[in-house]
C-alpha cells in the first residue's frame, strides 16, 4: 500500500453561491487505509466540500488530484470513474427495485443483462465486508440501516475506492452504528479511503484516524484523533469556548399532568402504530422518548395534540385540582385551550407549526388569531411577541417581518419553541427538536427545555440522540415498534440498554406489572 | 446567481418600468422588420384603439371591470392553493340563474324584487358549482384541477340546453335579447351610462377582497390552509370547513360577473357568454400576485393589450396574429422582470462559467464576498440558488 500518496488531494478549493462562499480555498488530504472525520457547524461547508468531490457540484477554483494526478470532476459519472461514492443523507434508491436492480441501476455495461451475476458479484461484495443483506429484497421492504447498506454496497460494486458518507448514523440505532462502525473498519483495513461527515464527537472518536475540521467555508486545522478530545474538537468547530455539559436540574415536586392508558392507534393504511401505551407524563420534569424513527413517537404526541385518530384507550388530563378529562375524541382546539402545546418538528422543520412564506409576526399569530370578536385579526399583540422572542431568545433576524423560510434552521426552532412557550403550556411536546442544529443552537434549545421544565411544566422530549437523551431526561420511555419496550431512569440508564430496549421488547415485564395494576 | 434582498416598491417598479420600455424596442425592432411600418405609429393605433374615444374608454373599463371581478373571484381560492379553474362554469351558471329570473319571473315581478331575487340566484347558483369540486376535496382529496375544469363542460352543455328550452323566436337556436321591451331585470342605467354601475360594483369588490384577504381573520385561515395544511390542522383551523367556505365565495363571485354579464352588459345567455375569460383571469391573478390591488392593474393591462392588438389589426390590414406577436412579446418581459426582481446575477470575471471550463484558469476572480454572512443564512441562501 502506497501511503506517501494521497487518495485524494484538495488544493485550494473555492465554491461561491451568488454572494455565499461555501467553501474558500481548503486543502485536503484523504490518505489510503484510514477514515477521516470532517467537522464542522452547519453551513460550515462540509456536504459542499464533499459533492464537488462526487461530482454534485464544480468548484470555482482550485485542484483536485486522485492518486497524484490532476483530475477534472464534472459529473456524479466522473466521480465514479475516479472511484469516488458517496452516501448521502437521503437515500437515493427506487423504492419499488429491489437491491440489486438499484445497484445496477444506471450502469452501461455491454450486452444482456445478467442480473443472476449481479447478485453473485453482490453478494462476494457483502460476504467481504461483511454486510448482511438480501440482494432480492425490494427496497421499501427493508429497514432504514439496510437501506443504507445497499447505497455503500451501490458505491463499492462501482469499484469506489474512496468512500463519502454525510452523517451515516443519524437514522441508525447503537447497535446498527457499531455494525457499520465494523463495516467501515473492514473497508479501511482493505485499503480504502473513507470521509464521514458526523455531529456526533463520541463517533468520531470511536471510529476515525484524523480528524479535518470546517468553519465558515474554510479549513481550520487537522490532528489525529487519538491526541484531541471533544472538547477541543468542538472548540475548533465554533470558534471559542463552549461548554459541553448538559443542565440537568433535579425535577421539583413531579406531579402528574397527562395519564395514557391502553393507548392504541391504527394508520389509515391498517397498520398497527401504538399497541396498549401505558405511562404518565408529569409536570416539573423533562420525560424523555427513544426509540427508532417511526416506532409510533409521531403517532403518540398527535394521538396527545388531538392530531390523530385513535383506536382506543385513554389519554387522562389531569388539572390542578385533581380532576382528570379525557383527551381522546376532542379537537386540537379545545386540547390547547387545556395548556398542552405541541412543538412537533418534523423532518422539513417548517412543515408543522410554522408556515415559512408568513413573517415572523405572522407566525405569532397562529396561536393568537381567533382572540376577540372581530372579524378582523390583531396584529399589535402578535408583533409585540415577536418582537420580544427575538429579543429573549436572541434570534437572529433582519426584522420580525422576515419571512421563517429565511431564517436558519436554529432560529426557526427558537422561534417556534419560543411561541409555544408564550402560550405559557401546562405541557409542552417536542419532536426532533434539536435535528439539524448546531452545537451552539442545540444547547440553547435544552436551555429553554430546562426553564420550562423549572416552572413546573411537563416537558415531553422525543430525541434520536441517545447520549443527548441520557443527560436532558429525567425519565425516558423507549418505544419499540409501537410499544412501550421499558421506562428508566434517565440518571440511571444505560446507553447500551437504552439501545437494546429499542430494537427489541426488553421491558416486557415491566409492562405487564404496569398492566396488572390498572 | 442568488436571491435579492427585498427590494424597496419603486426598485422594483423601477425594474418592471425597464422591462416595459425593452419589450416596446424589441416590438418596435419586429415591426420594422416583418412589416415595414412605423413602430411609432402602430404604438399610437394601438393607444388609440384602447383609449383613443370616449366610447372606448367606457367599453375598456367595462372588460377590465368583468376580467377584475373574475380574477377576485378566483384570488381567495388560489391563496388557498386551491387551482379553481371552473371559473368559466361558474360565470355560466350564475347567469343561466339570472335569466332564468328574468324569463320566467319578468313578467310577474317589479324591478325593485327582481333584481335581488336574480341576484341571489346567481351568486347561489355560482356558490353550489363551486361547492361540488370543494366538497369532494374536503372529503376525498380529489384534484381539484381537474373537477372544476370537468364542471365548465357539464355547466356549457346545461346552458345549451336551456338556451333551447327559451329560445326565442322558436326554432332560431337563440334567446336574443331578453325582456327587450319592458327592461324587466336589466340593470338601471346610472349617470347616463350603461356600464357605470358595472365598474362600480366591480371597485367597490376590489376594495373589499382586498381588506377581506388581508385583514380578516378568515383572509388569515385562508393564507394557512394554502401555505401548509398540516400547519392549519395544528393550529386547530377546520381545513375541510375553511375549504368550502372560500370556494363557495369564489363560485359566489364568479356567479355575480354571471348576473353582471346578463343583467348588465349583455341581456342575453349564449353559451360562449364568458368567452375564456374565466382562464384570461387566471393570468391576471398570477400576474398580480393574488393581490386584488394589483390585479386592477394587470386586467387593465391585458385588456389593454386584446383591445390594442385588434385595433392595429384592422387599422394596417395586418391579420389578427400579428397583434398577438406584440401581445406575447409584451407579456413576456414583464413576467421575466419579476425573476429580476427577486434575483440578482453576478458575473465572474473572463467570462469563466461553472462546468463548462476546466478548472484550471488561475485568474477566475470571485465576486462579491460576504465576509459577515452568518453561515447558517449562507446554507439557506444555497438552498435558494441550488434551486433555480
Amino acid at each position: 500500500m502506497d501511503n506517501t500518496t494521497p487518495a485524494v488531494a484538495l488544493r485550494g478549493i473555492t465554491k461561491t453561491f451568488g454572494t455565499v462562499v461555501a467553501n474558500h480555498h481548503v486543502d485536503l488530504d484523504i490518505r489510503k487505509g484510514e477514515i477521516l472525520a470532517l467537522l464542522g457547524e452547519n453551513g460550515s461547508g462540509k456536504t459542499t466540500l464533499m459533492n464537488m468531490l462526487s461530482g454534485i457540484y464544480y468548484p470555482d477554483e482550485g485542484q483536485i488530484f486522485i492518486n497524484g494526478e490532476e483530475v477534472t470532476i464534472q459529473s456524479p459519472r466522473d466521480a465514479f470513474r475516479y472511484g469516488i461514492g458517496m452516501i448521502h443523507q437521503h437515500f437515493k434508491l427506487v423504492d419499488v427495485f429491489t437491491a440489486t436492480e438499484n445497484i445496477i441501476l444506471g450502469l452501461e455495461e455491454k450486452g444482456r443483462l445478467d442480473r443472476a451475476a449481479a447478485s453473485r458479484k453482490i453478494r462476494e461484495i457483502c460476504d467481504l465486508y461483511g454486510f448482511s443483506i438480501d440482494p432480492d429484497r425490494k427496497i421499501y421492504q427493508m429497514s432504514v440501516s439496510q437501506k443504507q447498506t445497499v447505497e455503500i454496497v451501490k458505491a463499492l460494486y462501482r469499484g469506489a475506492d474512496i468512500l463519502i458518507l454525510d452523517e451515516p448514523t443519524a437514522v441508525l440505532t447503537p447497535q446498527e452504528t457499531e455494525k457499520l462502525f465494523a463495516v467501515l473498519r473492514n473497508m479501511r483495513a482493505d485499503g480504502k479511503a473513507i470521509i464521514i461527515i458526523t455531529h456526533k464527537l463520541h463517533e468520531v472518536q470511536a471510529l476515525s484516524d484524523r480528524v479535518a475540521v470546517l468553519r465558515k467555508g474554510a479549513y481550520i486545522g487537522e490532528m489525529m484523533t487519538r491526541d484531541t478530545n471533544p472538547q477541543e474538537m468542538t472548540n475548533m468547530m465554533v470558534g471559542h469556548q463552549v461548554s459541553l455539559n448538559i443542565r440537568r436540574p433535579d425535577p421539583v415536586d413531579p406531579k402528574p399532568r397527562i395519564e395514557i392508558k391502553g393507548l392504541t392507534v391504527t394508520s389509515p393504511e391498517g397498520v398497527l402504530k401504538l399497541d396498549h401505551i401505558y405511562f404518565d407524563i408529569r409536570g416539573g420534569e423533562i420525560l424523555g422518548i427513544a426509540g427508532i424513527s417511526g416506532s409510533g413517537q409521531k403517532e403518540l404526541l398527535e394521538a396527545i395534540a388531538g392530531l390523530q385518530r385513535v383506536e382506543s384507550g385513554q389519554i387522562l388530563y389531569l388539572h390542578d385540582d385533581g380532576r382528570k378529562e379525557e383527551l381522546v375524541g376532542r379537537d386540537p382546539l379545545e386540547i390547547q385551550k387545556l395548556g398542552v402545546a405541541l412543538s412537533f418538528v418534523p423532518e422539513d422543520r417548517l412543515g408543522m407549526g410554522l408556515v415559512g412564506n408568513m413573517d415572523l409576526s405572522e407566525n405569532m399569530m397562529l396561536r393568537s388569531f381567533r382572540a376577540g370578536h372581530s372579524v378582523f385579526t390583531d396584529r399589535k399583540h402578535p408583533h409585540e411577541l415577536a418582537e420580544k422572542v427575538v429579543e429573549e431568545l436572541e434570534v437572529n433576524t433582519p426584522g420580525v417581518s422576515t419571512p421563517v423560510r429565511r431564517l436558519s434552521g436554529g432560529n426557526v426552532q427558537k422561534v417556534l419553541v419560543g411561541r409555544e412557550i408564550a402560550s405559557s403550556p401546562k405541557v409542552l411536546l417536542t419532536a426532533y427538536a434539536v435535528r439539524g442544529l448546531d452545537i451552539n443552537s442545540s444547547y440553547t434549545i435544552y436551555d429553554l427545555l430546562n426553564q420550562q421544565k423549572e416552572a413546573g411544566v411537563a416537558v415531553v422530549y422525543v430525541g434520536e440522540d441517545l447520549d443527548v437523551l441520557l443527560e436532558l431526561a429525567d425519565r425516558i420511555v423507549v418505544l419499540c415498534g409501537g410499544r412501550v419496550s421499558g421506562i428508566l431512569d434517565g440518571r440511571t440508564a444505560d446507553k447500551n440498554e437504552v439501545g437494546m430496549m429499542m430494537t427489541e421488547l426488553g421491558g416486557s415485564e415491566r409492562i405487564k406489572a404496569k398492566e396488572r395494576e390498572e | 446567481m442568488s436571491k435579492r434582498k427585498a427590494l424597496t416598491w419603486y426598485q422594483a417598479w423601477g425594474i418592471r418600468l425597464i422591462a416595459i420600455v425593452a419589450a416596446l424596442v424589441v416590438c418596435a425592432v419586429i415591426t420594422s422588420l416583418t412589416t415595414g411600418l412605423n413602430p411609432i405609429e402602430v404604438y399610437a393605433t394601438m393607444f388609440a384603439g384602447a383609449f383613443g374615444t370616449t366610447r372606448r374608454m367606457w367599453i375598456l373599463g367595462k372588460e377590465v371591470a368583468i376580467l377584475l371581478c373574475i380574477s377576485l373571484a378566483l384570488t381567495p381560492a388560489f391563496r388557498m392553493r386551491f387551482w379553481n379553474l371552473g371559473g368559466e362554469g361558474q360565470i355560466l351558471i350564475g347567469a343561466l340563474g339570472t335569466a332564468a329570473c328574468m324569463i320566467v319571473l319578468g313578467d310577474t315581478l317589479p324591478n325593485v324584487i327582481l333584481i335581488p331575487v336574480s341576484i341571489i340566484a346567481a351568486i347561489g347558483c355560482g356558490a353550489v358549482w363551486a361547492l361540488i369540486p370543494a366538497l369532494c376535496k374536503a372529503k376525498w382529496n380529489t384534484n381539484e384541477t381537474l373537477f372544476t375544469l370537468m364542471m365548465n363542460y357539464v355547466a356549457t352543455q346545461l346552458v345549451a340546453y336551456y338556451v333551447i328550452v327559451w329560445e326565442v323566436p322558436k326554432g332560431s337556436g337563440k334567446i336574443g335579447i331578453i325582456n327587450q321591451s319592458t327592461e324587466a331585470g336589466w340593470l338601471p342605467v346610472i349617470a347616463g351610462n350603461r356600464y357605470l354601475l358595472n365598474i362600480l360594483c366591480v371597485a367597490i369588490m376590489t376594495i373589499g377582497m382586498y381588506i377581506y384577504l388581508t385583514y380578516s381573520k378568515h383572509g388569515y385561515e385562508i393564507s394557512v390552509v394554502g401555505e401548509s395544511v398540516a400547519t392549519a390542522r395544528y393550529v386547530g383551523i377546520k381545513v375541510g370547513w375553511t375549504i368550502i367556505r372560500t370556494l363557495m365565495l369564489s363560485g359566489a363571485i364568479c356567479g355575480f360577473t354571471g348576473y353582471l354579464l346578463v343583467a348588465g352588459t349583455d341581456h342575453t345567455l349564449t353559451t360562449t357568454l364568458a368567452g375564456g375569460q374565466g382562464f384570461t383571469a387566471v393570468m391576471v391573478a398570477w400576474l398580480a400576485k393574488f393581490n386584488p390591488l394589483g390585479m386592477v392593474l394587470s386586467s387593465l393591462l391585458l385588456i389593454f393589450l386584446g383591445r390594442g392588438a385588434g385595433e392595429i389589426a384592422t387599422a394596417f390590414s395586418l391579420n389578427q396574429s400579428f397583434g398577438d406577436i406584440l401581445t406575447g412579446v409584451i407579456l413576456f418581459f414583464i413576467i421575466g422582470s419579476e425573476f429580476f426582481i427577486s434575483y440578482k446575477l453576478h458575473f465572474r470575471g473572463s467570462g469563466h462559467k461553472d462546468k463548462d471550463v476546466p478548472e484550471t484558469s488561475p485568474n477566475s476572480v470571485t465576486s462579491g464576498t460576504s465576509d459577515g454572512q452568518d453561515s447558517e443564512n449562507s446554507k439557506e441562501k444555497r438552498e435558494d440558488s441550488a434551486n433555480v
